[in-house]
Parts: C-alpha cells; sequence; structure tokens
C-alpha cells in the first residue's frame, strides 16, 4: 500500500465522550472479529466471514458522523459497518451462527446482515451491488426532504464495477445526500490493485462527475474522524454527493481467519514496512498523550467491550436454529 | 395506507361493443396512464421514472401527461444506467417510497439483471422480510417493422424461473389498469411486461381505482373441448382462434392467467380436467419458458386427466429476425393455435 497522495487534516478536536464512542466503536470491532477468528476452526459459524481487522478506524470514524436516521449500505466485509452504525452485536453473532435470533433470522449470514432500527440498511454480496441503493435512499430522502445521509462501503474491487460510475453518476446528476466511502486495501481476494487497474488511485474516479474527493490514510483514526466529518457535512448540507477513498491494510486473508498464504500474494517490502499498522493503538497513543482520555478510562471499555462480546456469543451459541419448516417464509413481504 | 382499502375486481365486466356512449372505453395505453395518474395522486410515495418518460412521447404516451401534471419531482427522465436505475427504485423503496420504473424495451432490464435477480429478488428472503421493497418495472415489448433481435424479445421466461420476483402480462385495457394497481399497491418487486401491439385494443375500464388481484386467471371464453392458456398477445390470438374453431364445432376454452408469478394453476388444472386438451400460448421461445411449465405442471398434477399431449405454441428458439418476411414466418399466431387444437381434435385428418 501507498499513503502517496493522502489529503493532510489538522487533529480534530475530540472531546472525552467521543473519543471515548470511537474507541468503543474500533475496539467492538476489534474484539468481536477475534473472537470470531478464535472460534472460527471449531466450525459452528458454518458462513463466510469476511474479517475487517485493520480496518476498524474507517467503519468507526465515518459511522461516528452519522445519525439513526443516516443509512449505511455495505458489502461482503460487514461486519465492521454494521457493530459501528449501532447494529445489535448479539444479533451479528448469532447471525453467524445461523440462528433465529439472528439479525437476519439466519437467512442472511455473514454477508447480509441489517440492522434497520439502527440505520443499517443491509449489505449485499454483490461487489458494487449496494451502490445504487444508497444513491435511492438518498434520492428519496432528497424527495422527503429529511435532513438525512445515505452511506455506501464499497472496496477498490467495487470501483471496478459498471454500477459504480452509474451510480456516481447518478449521484451527482440529482446532487443527492450520499457519501461513498472507498476502503481500499489494495487486494480483491489475493489479486493486487496493479493487475487489476491503471490507476489505483481510486478519489480520482470522483473526478469525472466532478464530485468532490479526497485519499485518506484509512488507518490513522484522527484524519479519518476528521475527513468523515467533512464528507458526511458536504452531503448534509446539500451540497450533494461526496467520495472518500481510504487507504488501508486488510490485516487477514479474503475470507476466513489469519492469512496463511500472506507470503505468496503480498510483496515481500509490503510484509515488513508499515504491515499491520494499529488504528486503535495509535488512536489510544493520542488520546492518552492529549489528556482526552484516562488509562484507567480506557480500561474500562475495554472490559466492557470484552464483556459484551463474551456475552454474545453465550447469547449466539443458546440460541435456537432455524426450522426446517420454515424454509419458504419470507420470500415475500407482506 | 394508500393502498389497504381497494375495490378488487376478480372479473372483467362483460363489455358489449355495441353499448355505445353507454360504456366508458379506454385503450391500452390510456388505461395504464390512469393507473399511473390515480397511484401518484393518491400517494405522494409514489414516483415514475424512466428514459424518456417526459419526452412528447412520453413512454408510448402512458407517462408523458403525467410529468405535466406531477412534475419533474415525481414523473423524471433517467440517464441510460439500467443497472443502477433499478438499484435506485430499489434504495428509494427501502426508504419508503414506492417506485414505478419505465423501460420501453424488456431487453434493457437485461442489463439491469444484477440488481433485479441479485437484489430485488432476494432481498425480502435474506433479511427475513424485514424490508419491504415496493418497485413497479414496467416494460414493453417490441413487434414488427424491422425490430429485430434486441427490440423484441420478451423476457418473462427469464425472470420466471426466479423466486422472489411478481410477473404481470395483461392483456386487456381493463386488466392493464387493474393490475398497475395492484402491482403499485403490492410490497415486493413486480415486473409489468406490456406489449406493444396491445396498445390500441379498447375495453371498458371504470374511471375508479381497482385492483385486479394477483394470481387469479381470467377465463375469457368457457369452452369444453380444447383448454388454451395465453398470456399477453398471445390471449387475443387464442380468442380468435377460438373463433375460427367454434365455426367448426370445437369449443375451447381461453385462461388468461393474467400473472405468472403467482400462477394460478388451480382454475388452469380445473380445465383442463374437465377438456382433457392443453395448448399453452406463450409470447417467448419454447424451450425452458412459461409454456413449458405449465405443460410440466399440469403433467404432474392431471396427467390422467389428459386425452393427448399437451402443446406448446411459442417462439421457435431463434432470435427474433428483421425482415418481415421472416418476421411473419417467426411469430406464431391464430392459425398456429387453431393448427393445434386441430390436430389434437382430429388427429386423424391432415390439417
Amino acid at each position: 500500500m501507498t499513503n502517496k497522495d493522502c489529503a493532510p487534516f489538522p487533529n480534530p478536536e475530540l472531546t472525552a465522550a467521543a473519543a471515548a464512542d470511537f474507541l468503543t466503536r474500533m475496539l467492538m470491532i476489534r474484539r468481536a472479529e477475534l473472537k470470531i477468528e478464535e472460534l472460527y476452526p471449531l466450525e459452528q459459524m458454518k458462513t463466510p466471514v469476511h474479517l475487517s481487522l485493520g480496518q476498524e478506524a474507517v467503519s468507526a470514524g465515518v459511522c461516528m458522523h452519522l445519525n439513526r436516521d443516516d443509512a449505511v449500505f455495505s458489502n461482503h466485509r460487514s461486519h465492521g459497518h454494521y457493530l459501528a452504525k449501532g447494529g445489535s452485536l448479539k444479533e451479528l453473532i448469532a447471525e453467524l451462527y445461523c440462528r433465529e435470533t439472528g439479525c437476519s433470522k439466519g437467512r442472511g449470514g455473514s454477508m447480509h446482515v441489517i440492522a434497520k432500527d439502527a440505520g443499517h440498511w443491509g449489505s449485499s454480496s454483490i461487489v458494487a451491488g449496494a451502490t445504487p441503493h444508497a444513491v435511492g435512499a438518498a434520492l428519496a430522502f432528497q424527495m422527503q426532504k429529511k435532513n438525512a445521509v445515505a452511506v455506501c462501503f464499497l472496496g477498490d474491487g467495487a470501483c471496478e464495477q459498471g454500477v459504480f460510475f452509474e451510480s456516481m453518476n447518478w449521484a451527482a446528476l440529482k446532487k443527492v445526500p450520499v457519501v461513498f466511502v472507498i476502503e481500499n486495501n489494495f487486494y480483491s481476494v489475493s489479486s493486487h490493485i496493479s493487475v487489476r487497474e491503471v490507476n489505483e488511485f481510486l478519489y480520482k474516479r470522483a473526478w469525472a462527475f466532478d464530485i468532490p474527493s479526497f485519499r485518506v490514510d484509512g488507518m490513522n483514526p484522527l484524519d479519518v474522524y476528521a475527513s468523515a466529518a467533512e464528507a458526511v457535512e458536504h452531503a448534509r448540507s446539500g451540497k450533494g454527493p461526496f467520495v472518500v477513498e481510504y487507504v488501508l491494510q486488510r490485516w487477514r486473508m479474503h475470507v476466513g481467519p489469519g492469512d496463511p498464504n500472506a507470503a505468496l500474494y503480498r510483496a515481500p517490502e509490503e510484509l515488513q514496512a508499515g504491515y499491520q499498522r494499529d488504528p486503535i493503538k495509535e488512536f489510544v497513543e493520542h488520546v492518552l498523550t492529549a489528556g482526552i482520555l484516562k488509562e484507567q478510562e480506557i480500561a474500562q471499555i475495554s472490559s466492557r467491550v470484552d464483556g459484551e462480546v463474551e456475552e454474545a456469543f453465550v447469547f449466539a451459541q443458546n440460541s435456537p436454529l432455524p426450522d426446517g419448516g420454515d424454509l419458504a417464509k419470507f420470500l415475500f413481504v407482506d | 395506507m394508500p393502498w389497504t382499502k381497494l375495490q378488487v375486481e376478480r372479473e372483467e365486466p362483460a363489455f358489449d361493443e355495441n353499448a355505445g356512449d353507454n360504456v366508458r372505453k379506454l385503450d391500452f395505453g390510456t388505461a395504464l396512464l390512469e393507473a399511473q395518474d390515480q397511484a401518484l395522486a393518491r400517494d405522494p410515495r409514489v414516483f415514475v421514472m424512466g428514459q424518456g418518460v417526459n419526452d412528447p412521447n412520453g413512454a408510448f404516451g402512458t407517462t408523458n401527461a403525467l410529468y405535466k401534471k406531477y412534475g419533474l419531482e415525481r414523473v423524471f427522465d433517467t440517464p441510460l444506467n439500467e443497472e443502477s436505475t433499478i438499484g435506485i427504485a430499489l434504495g428509494a423503496a427501502m426508504a419508503g417510497m414506492r417506485p414505478v420504473v419505465v423501460h420501453n424495451r424488456p431487453d434493457f432490464l437485461l442489463m439491469a439483471m444484477d440488481q433485479i435477480v441479485n437484489h430485488a429478488a432476494k432481498w425480502s428472503y435474506m433479511f427475513a422480510g424485514q424490508v419491504p421493497l415496493p418497485v413497479v418495472i414496467r416494460s414493453c415489448v417490441g413487434r414488427g417493422w424491422g425490430s429485430a433481435a434486441q427490440h423484441s424479445q420478451t423476457v418473462h421466461g427469464l425472470f420466471h424461473h426466479v423466486p422472489g420476483l411478481k410477473i404481470v402480462l395483461p392483456s386487456t385495457a381493463y386488466d392493464a389498469k387493474g393490475l398497475l394497481i395492484s402491482s403499485i399497491a403490492d410490497n415486493n418487486p413486480v415486473l409489468f411486461f406490456e406489449q406493444r401491439w396491445l396498445y390500441k385494443h379498447q375495453s371498458h375500464v371504470p374511471e375508479y381505482v381497482y385492483a385486479v388481484p394477483f394470481g387469479q386467471a381470467a377465463v375469457k371464453r368457457k369452452g369444453k373441448d380444447v383448454t388454451v392458456v395465453a398470456v399477453s398477445h398471445m390471449v387475443i390470438e387464442s380468442l380468435r382462434a377460438a373463433d375460427e374453431l367454434a365455426a367448426e364445432g370445437i369449443d375451447v376454452e381461453v385462461i388468461d392467467p393474467r400473472t405468472i408469478r403467482p400462477l394460478d394453476i388451480e382454475t388452469i388444472l380445473a380445465s383442463v380436467r374437465k377438456t382433457g386438451r392443453l395448448v399453452v400460448a406463450d409470447l417467448a421461445w419454447t424451450t425452458g419458458g412459461f409454456a413449458a411449465e405449465v405443460v410440466a405442471v399440469v403433467t404432474e398434477r392431471a396427467f390422467h386427466g389428459l386425452k393427448c399431449a399437451p402443446r406448446r405454441v411459442a417462439f421457435p428458439d431463434l432470435p427474433t429476425p428483421a425482415g418481415y418476411t421472416l418476421e411473419q414466418a417467426f411469430y406464431p399466431g391464430a392459425k398456429d393455435i387453431k393448427k393445434a387444437v386441430l390436430e389434437m381434435v382430429r388427429p386423424s385428418e391432415k390439417v
């Protein structure tokens, strides 16, 4: 990965409450996914898990600026977006265990999570599939004269799909309140962006549609927080769409725990230099140095998150499985 | 809610050609216009979008007047972005709107296959019924004047294979209005296939808002000898064939399912059990299509009621040609239906 072209941002002013909130969201994703990774080999979570370890700052930093009425759309790597937007951890883990108590009642699995009440409107595992949904929701907000914004998380692979270009065209044309959040981790499964695209600077794609955009260091939670504030505010104030490209590191392989073949598809220099920067560690260092949070407060957040994660797994493991007799339920909405 | 109290009409009122001015008649296209007009007036969540909906022709006269009445906020043109346009309709529906998307040709729906098949059809199931998707996708089947292979396909068969979609094929102006109202009132994605040649056909269309329910076939003509199941423009062809066959003493029952998903298979089975003979006339390719499906289900469920093998009258498995002599050879019609019926009823005679 390269940080070339990343826009600089002054450190945002963070209140203690905001810092605690931001940290909680990042830690929730981190600890939940580490636990998923730990238990996955037991084969009780029978659904493909696309872990977002390493990418927590973007999910959390963007959602910090969203209200409940704002809509988030996501993709196959959905856990982070779902949790950051306030989706129930219990229902997420139950969904991974394919339980009736899961957020999609065991019909969606890891790639199709939803938390309607929290404003996570669903995720599509067709790459870029949800980009027009976000534009459609934003168009509806505009028609309904609501002060809400729609945010679509998409990866670098999604930026190769035609429907993303179409969606940007629509968004710009109708000037709707949508933010496209590109999480560029440079790999589609194990194919590096250089074998897929001539231009890895994905934020430039917005230029064709006169949509403002920037590239941001997605491993730096402060930059993420500051940039997302700007992008979301732009959309919310009626100025139209915004595109943010976050440069990121995916710590694990495309799907499943660990990354046993990292050395086979990642360049040696990449594996050494800056690989596995830790956004949470950077954030903790910052808030301690700046005196925003104290050690003890961080320890409290950490143990509370751990407790919730434990509780969620117990809830999921003890939840009922869907009944085969209900197979045909939900094909249509009544 | 504006759509919970609708007058539901199961049977099309009898229409007497000689009734003159006493009965209000509309053509198929105007009936569609009226359905959308009433939906827009009734429900602020409804909007209409599609390529050229506000151009002077406005989707063959079915939308232009709407834009004049409701403005560009609710009736608007779209970019040539078929895939995202459907996706945008889905997103708007998730946000509580009730979009009607208009495509001039079903051929163009194929560019939106991902949004229709991977998204619209799956959304309710994947998310356990939490997200209503009231989206209507209208498209108008072309035919003739050299429209050729990419402007005259009827692709309902492709979508018919996919669970999670409702598929409507009206054949009369009356049904066009009532079924479009039902489509807009439905909380699920609906594909609404019109046929260009039906636009000039008139029937009695009441002024009030009424719903023709999904999954209820219309028996267009009662008969005892042969059951002809036909959709869309093939209903017209079947009724013509039935008239000619009546002159020869053969009594044909013509059934128009009106919606193929859900399909009123019980009405078809009951008819076949009575007549013992089945012809299915479809507006699409023969192989793997709607006609094949009806034949399969009837064979599975009413095999012992059949006096002879069922027949399909549908398009040859070829792209549509442009040249008019080839078009004539391509499109099946009343004479093919008549031939199929005669071969069943009088197998010894060479037709």
